[in-house]
C-alpha cells in the first residue's frame, strides 16, 4: 500500500477516533465519580443527534413555521444542554437510588434506559437512518490535503472534538474545580466537610458527561445518517476503549479513543472485515498484560 | 417430590403425546396471503409498509374473496434477519394457515423462507430479494422469483457503462448472498464486453460510513465504481462519494440495484445522471400511471418496482387459485405455470419451471433537476431490455428441478 | 423442600407436559430453550455473583457448532447437542480463566469483549454462513426411532433436555459446591481465609454455566433449524441478564419465570414494532429500582420462605 493510501486511511481513522474519544471521555468522567458504567451513553449520543435533526427538519413544521430551522451551530449548544439536563434528571431521580447497592445495578438501569430511548425513536424514525440536511454551508466542500481530498466538515469535526477533549482534560486535571472533583472521587466525606454539596456535584458531573455524548451526536449527524440505533453498536466499542484506556482515566480515554480510531482505520484498509473487532482483540491483549488498562492505576 | 408422582406425570405426558399425534392437520376455510417484509430497517423504503398496501390493493381489486371464501392478509416485519423471518414463516404456515408468502426483501431472508416453505409445500412469491440462487441451485418447486434478479440487473447498466468507456471496474459489495451474487454476474457482463475488474471490497450490510471503501475504490484507478448493494447502503455510498468529491474527479458510480425510493432519498442534485436497471417505473404507460396514482393516494409515495411486483404477484396468485378451484399448493403452482400474466407490471409473463418469471427490464437515467416537472418526475426510460435478454434462458439454468 | 418450591415443581412439570397442546409447539420450545439459558446464566450471577455480559457467545457458539455437526457431519440430534455443549464448555473454561481474575464491572466488560470476538468469528468463518446464518439444519431422528420433524415429538425431547439441565443446576446449587459458591458471593475474603480456592470455584461455576447455556443454544438450533448472528449478538447477552433479573436472580425458578415473561412479551408485542423494546426497557428499569429480587424472589420473601 502506498504512503498516501496509509495517510488517507489514517485521516479516516482519526475522524472515527474523535467520536470514540468524546464518548469514552464522558464515560470515564461518569465512571470516575459515580462508579457507574453508563450503558445509556450510546442512546444519549443518538438523542443528541436527534435533537439536531428534529430541530432542523421537524420542529418548524410542528410549530406551524415550515421555513424555520434550528441551525447546526444552535444545535451544537442546545442539544448538549437538553440532553445533559435529561441526564441530570436520570441521575437525580433514578441512579441515585442505587448507590447503596452493587454497581452492577447502575449498569443494568442504564441498559434499560438505553432500550427505552432506542425503542421510542425506532417507532417514529427509520432504523436505517435519516439524513441530516443542516450541515452549514461554510463547511461544505472538500479540501486537498496533499495526500487526499478530505471533506471540510470532517476536518472541522476532528479539530473541534480534539479541542473539546483536551479542554475537558485541562479543567479536570489542572484547575481548582477539577481538584475538588477529583477529591470527591477519592473521599466524598472529606469534601463534604469542606462545605461542598457532593450530591449536586455528582449530578452536574453526570450531566456534563452526558452532554459530551450529545455534543458528539450533533457532530456525527451530518456525517452519518441519524438513526435510532446509531449509538447501540458504537457504545460496545466505546466500552472497550474505556477498558483499554483504564477505567476512569481521563487522559487514557482521550488518547486511547484517538489511537484506536487510527488502528481501526488502518485495519479497514488492510482487512476490512476485522475493522469492527480489532479493538476487542486489543482489549483482550491489554487486559492480559496490564489488567488495569494502559493508563489505569493498578488497584 | 416422590417417585410415584413423577411416574404419574410422565404417564400423563405419554398419553397426551399419543393423542396429539392423532389430531393433526385441520383444513382451513380461507385463502390467506402473508406479506413478510422489512417494515423499518435498511430496506423498508423499498419493500416495507408500501408493499402491504400493494397487497391490500390486489386483494381489493380481485374482489375480496376467492372460491367463495374471504381473502385474508397477514403482514410481519422480518427485521432483515433470516432467523426471525423463518420463525414467522414457520408460525404462519403451521398455525395460521397462510397459503402464500410474498415479499422477503433481503436474499438471506428470501432463501431461508423459500427453503422452509418448500419443505412445507407452501408457495412463496419472492418480490424483494435479488439473489439468482433462488431459481438456480436453491430453486424450489414452490418458490417463485418475480421482480428482478442479480442476473438481470447488470445487463442493461453494465452494457451502457462499458460502451461509454467505463472499462475498469471496482466493486463495493454488500457482504452477503445478494451482494456476492450481484458482483459475480456484473463482472461476467463486464468481462464479456471487454472490460476488466480491478478490485473489490466487501462492506457489511448496513454500513453507515463507506469512506474507507470509497477511498480504496478511488485509488484503484478504476473508471467505474460499482455498488453491488441496495437500499440505504447504496444511498450512503453515493452520498459519501459526493462528499469526498470522487464523482467530481471523474470516476463514475454505477448503482447495480437502485430503487425509486433511493433516488428520492438522494435528491436529483446528487443522483442526476445515474443510470440503472429497473423492472418498473410509474411514468411509463397509461396503465402504470393510473395504478401508481392510486398507490400514491394511499401511501403518500410512488411505488418502487417491488411494490408494483407485490401487487402483480398477489393478483396472479389469486387468479391461479380461482382457476385451479383450490388453494392446494401443487394445483395452484401448476396453474401459475400455465397462465399468462398481464397487468400494468408485466405483459404476457409466464412462470418457468425453475420459478423465474422473465419479463422486460428498463434501463433508466436519473433526470437533471431542470428536467424534472414534479416531485416524482425522477427518471427517464432510456431503453427496454427484452425479457429473453434480461433473464437467463431456462435451458442455461442450473436449477436441479429442470433435469427431472 | 419448601411448599412454594414444591408448588413450583408441580406447576413446571405439569405445564411443561401439557404446553404443546395449548400453545404453538415451536413457541413452547423457544420458551424452554430460553428458560434453560436463563437458568444457566443464573447459576453464575445468582449463586456465584458474577455478571457475565458475554453469555451469548456460549449460547450462539454452541448453536453454530451443533448446527454444523448435524448438518454437515451428519450427527444425530443428541450427539449434535452434546458437541455443541462441549464446545461451549471449553469456550467457557477459556473465557473464565481470562475473566475471573477481575471483578464486578471489569468482569462484565471482559466477558463482553471476548464475546464480541466470537461474534466476529461467527460473521467471518466460512461454515457459519455470515449474514445468512447457518440455515436448513435437519432435526433428524432421535436415537434412530423418533422422527423429530414432528413438532410434538421434538417438543418432548426439548422438554426432557430442559429438565435434565434444570436438575443439574438444582443439584449443583444444593450441593456443598453450591454452598461454597454462595459463601464466596456473600463474602469473598472470608471464603478465601477459610482456605477455599476461590478462583477455582468461580472457574468451575463459569464453565458449568457456559456449558448449560451452550446446551440451550444447541437445542434452539435444532428447534429452529437455524443458527444465526442474533444468537451471538451482545443483545442476546443483555436479554438473558434481563430474564434472570426479572424472575429473580439466585432463585431456582425465577429465571424460568423471567424467560417465559420476556419471550411471551416479545411474541405478543411483535406486531407493535419497537414498542417491545420500550416495554422491556421499562420493565428493566422498574425491576432494578423496585424489585431487585425479581418476582419469584419477591414472592418468596412475602411468603416468608427460605431462599428458594
Amino acid at each position: 500500500m502506498s504512503l498516501n493510501a496509509i495517510l488517507a486511511q489514517t485521516m479516516l481513522g482519526l475522524s472515527q477516533g474523535v467520536f470514540y474519544a468524546m464518548l469514552s471521555l464522558g464515560l470515564a468522567i461518569i465512571f470516575g465519580l459515580l462508579n457507574v458504567i453508563n450503558f445509556a451513553h450510546g442512546a444519549l449520543y443518538m438523542l443528541g443527534a436527534f435533537v439536531a435533526l428534529i430541530g432542523y427538519s421537524y420542529l418548524g413544521p410542528w410549530l406551524g413555521q415550515p421555513d424555520w430551522h434550528m441551525g447546526f451551530w444552535t444545535a451544537l449548544v442546545v442539544s448538549p444542554l437538553l440532553v445533559g439536563g435529561l441526564g441530570m434528571l436520570i441521575e437525580r431521580f433514578l441512579l441515585r437510588r442505587l448507590y447503596d447497592f452493587d454497581h452492577i445495578y447502575g449498569l443494568l438501569l442504564t441498559f434499560g434506559i438505553a432500550l427505552i430511548l432506542q425503542g421510542l425513536f425506532a417507532n417514529y424514525f427509520n432504523i436505517s437512518g435519516t439524513p441530516y440536511p443542516g450541515q452549514p454551508e461554510s463547511l461544505s466542500g472538500i479540501v486537498n490535503l496533499g495526500f487526499m481530498y478530505f471533506p471540510k466538515y470532517r476536518l472541522f469535526a476532528i479539530l473541534f472534538s480534539i479541542v473539546v477533549c483536551f479542554a475537558t482534560w485541562f479543567v479536570i486535571e489542572r484547575t481548582s474545580l477539577g481538584a475538588v472533583l477529583r477529591a470527591g472521587v477519592e473521599n466524598p466525606k472529606l469534601v463534604e466537610a469542606f462545605g461542598i454539596n457532593v450530591p449536586r456535584m455528582v449530578t452536574l458531573t453526570f450531566g456534563f458527561g452526558v452532554a459530551l455524548a450529545a455534543l458528539a451526536g450533533v457532530l456525527a449527524a451530518p456525517i452519518y445518517s441519524v438513526s435510532p440505533l446509531m449509538g447501540a453498536d458504537l457504545i460496545i466499542t466505546v466500552f472497550a476503549v474505556v477498558v483499554i484506556g483504564g477505567m476512569g482515566s481521563i487522559l487514557g480515554a482521550i488518547v486511547t479513543g484517538l489511537m484506536l480510531g487510527l488502528v481501526q482505520g488502518l485495519t479497514q484498509a488492510v482487512y476490512p472485515p476485522a475493522a469492527n473487532t480489532v479493538i476487542f482483540f486489543i482489549m483482550v491483549v491489554v487486559l492480559l498484560i496490564r489488567p488495569a488498562g494502559l493508563f489505569g492505576k493498578v488497584v | 417430590m416422590n417417585k410415584s408422582f413423577l411416574t404419574a406425570l410422565c404417564a400423563t405426558g405419554a398419553l397426551m403425546f399419543g393423542a396429539a399425534q392423532a389430531a393433526d392437520g385441520p383444513s382451513d376455510g380461507s385463502v390467506k396471503v402473508g406479506v413478510l417484509t422489512d417494515m423499518s430497517g435498511v430496506y423498508a423504503a423499498i419493500e416495507g409498509p408500501g408493499s402491504v398496501i400493494a397487497a391490500e390493493m390486489a386483494i381489493e381489486d380481485f374482489g375480496g374473496e376467492v372460491l367463495g371464501q374471504p381473502i385474508e392478509l397477514a403482514s410481519a416485519d422480518h427485521q432483515e434477519k433470516a432467523d426471525v423471518a423463518s420463525s414467522i414463516a414457520r408460525r404462519w404456515i403451521d398455525r395460521d394457515n397462510v397459503d402464500m408468502i410474498v415479499g422477503m426483501v433481503n436474499s438471506a431472508v428470501g432463501l431461508a423462507v423459500q427453503g422452509l416453505a418448500s419443505d412445507k409445500q407452501t408457495i412463496t412469491m419472492n418480490t424483494g430479494a435479488g439473489s439468482q440462487e433462488l431459481t438456480e441451485s436453491q430453486c424450489s418447486k414452490y418458490g417463485i422469483h418475480y421482480v428482478y434478479d442479480t442476473y438481470a440487473l447488470p445487463v442493461g447498466t453494465a452494457t451502457a457503462m462499458v460502451e461509454n468507456g467505463g472499462k475498469k471496474w471496482f466493486f463495493i459489495t454488500a457482504d452477503y448472498t445478494f451482494g456476492h451474487s450481484l458482483q459475480k454476474s456484473t463482472a461476467r457482463v463486464v468481462r464479456e464486453l471487454g472490460g476488466e475488474v480491478v478490485g473489490s471490497v466487501n462492506a457489511p450490510l448496513g454500513t453507515n460510513d463507506f469512506s474507507s471503501y470509497l477511498l480504496q475504490a478511488s485509488s484503484s484507478g478504476a473508471d467505474v465504481i460499482a455498488l453491488a448493494n441496495a437500499g440505504n447502503d447504496t444511498v450512503n455510498a453515493i452520498k459519501q462519494a459526493h462528499e469526498f468529491g470522487i464523482v467530481d474527479r471523474g470516476q463514475k458510480l454505477a448503482g447495480m440495484l437502485v430503487f425509486l425510493s433511493d433516488v428520492k432519498a438522494l435528491g436529483l442534485e446528487t443522483a442526476q445522471g445515474l443510470q440503472f436497471t429497473t423492472a418498473f417505473y410509474w411514468d411509463r404507460t397509461e396503465k402504470s400511471r393510473e395504478w401508481s396514482q392510486r398507490f400514491l393516494d394511499k401511501h403518500g409515495e410512488m411505488p418502487t418496482m417491488v411494490d408494483a411486483g407485490v401487487y402483480s404477484a398477489t393478483l396472479a396468485y389469486l387468479k391461479a387459485v380461482e382457476a385451479a378451484g383450490t388453494d392446494e399448493a401443487d394445483a395452484v403452482r401448476a396453474e401459475l405455470g400455465d397462465m399468462k400474466i398481464n397487468d400494468f407490471f408485466v405483459t404476457d409473463g409466464s412462470i418457468e419451471p425453475n420459478g423465474l418469471m422473465p419479463h422486460d427490464m428498463y434501463l433508466v437515467r436519473v433526470k437533471q433537476p431542470s428536467e424534472s416537472e414534479g416531485p416524482w418526475d425522477l427518471l427517464e426510460v432510456v431503453s427496454t431490455i427484452p425479457a429473453d435478454q434480461a433473464y437467463i434462458a431456462t435451458e442455461d439454468s442450473a436449477c436441479p428441478l429442470l433435469g427431472e | 423442600m419448601s411448599i412454594m418450591n414444591r408448588v413450583f415443581w408441580v406447576v413446571l412439570i405439569v405445564a411443561g407436559l401439557i404446553a404443546p397442546h395449548f400453545v404453538y409447539p415451536v413457541f413452547a420450545m423457544k420458551l424452554l430453550c430460553f428458560a434453560l439459558f436463563a437458568c444457566a446464566f443464573n447459576l453464575l450471577l445468582g449463586y456465584a455473583g458474577l455478571l457475565s455480559f458475554g453469555h451469548a457467545a456460549f449460547f450462539g457458539g454452541a448453536a453454530y457448532i451443533t448446527g454444523h455437526a448435524v448438518k454437515v457431519w451428519g450427527l444425530s440430534p443428541l450427539p449434535g447437542i452434546l458437541v455443541g455443549t462441549l464446545f461451549a464448555m471449553v469456550l467457557g473454561a477459556i473465557f473464565g480463566s481470562l475473566a475471573i481474575r477481575r471483578q464486578g464491572i471489569y468482569f462484565a466488560m471482559i466477558t463482553l469483549a471476548l464475546a464480541q470476538i466470537i461474534f466476529f468469528l461467527a460473521l467471518k468463518l466460512p461454515f457459519t454462513g455470515g449474514e445468512n446464518g447457518l440455515q436448513g439444519v435437519p432435526r433428524g431422528t432421535l436415537l434412530g426411532v423418533v422422527d423429530l420433524s414432528d413438532p410434538i415429538a421434538m417438543y418432548y425431547m426439548v422438554f426432557a433436555i430442559f429438565l435434565i439441565g434444570f436438575l443439574i443446576i438444582y443439584r449443583t446449587v444444593h450441593s456443598p459446591f453450591g454452598q461454597i459458591l454462595t459463601a464466596i458471593r456473600e463474602n469473598e475474603p472470608r471464603a478465601r481465609s477459610l482456605g477455599y480456592d476461590v478462583e477455582r470455584f468461580k472457574l468451575i461455576a463459569f464453565t458449568l454455566s457456559a456449558a448449560l447455556a451452550g446446551t440451550a443454544g444447541a437445542t434452539k438450533a435444532l428447534v429452529f433449524q437455524f443458527a444465526s448472528l442474533t444468537d451471538v449478538h451482545w443483545q442476546m447477552s443483555g436479554e438473558v441478564v434481563l430474564m434472570t433479573l426479572l424472575g429473580g436472580m439466585g432463585t431456582l425458578f425465577g429465571p424460568v419465570a423471567g424467560a417465559v415473561t420476556i419471550v411471551t412479551l416479545q411474541n405478543e408485542l411483535a406486531s407493535f414494532g419497537s414498542w417491545v423494546q420500550v416495554a422491556i426497557g421499562s420493565i428493566f428499569v422498574v425491576c432494578v429500582l423496585l424489585f431487585r429480587r425479581g418476582f419469584v424472589g419477591e414472592l418468596a420473601r412475602r411468603l416468608g420462605a427460605k431462599s428458594a
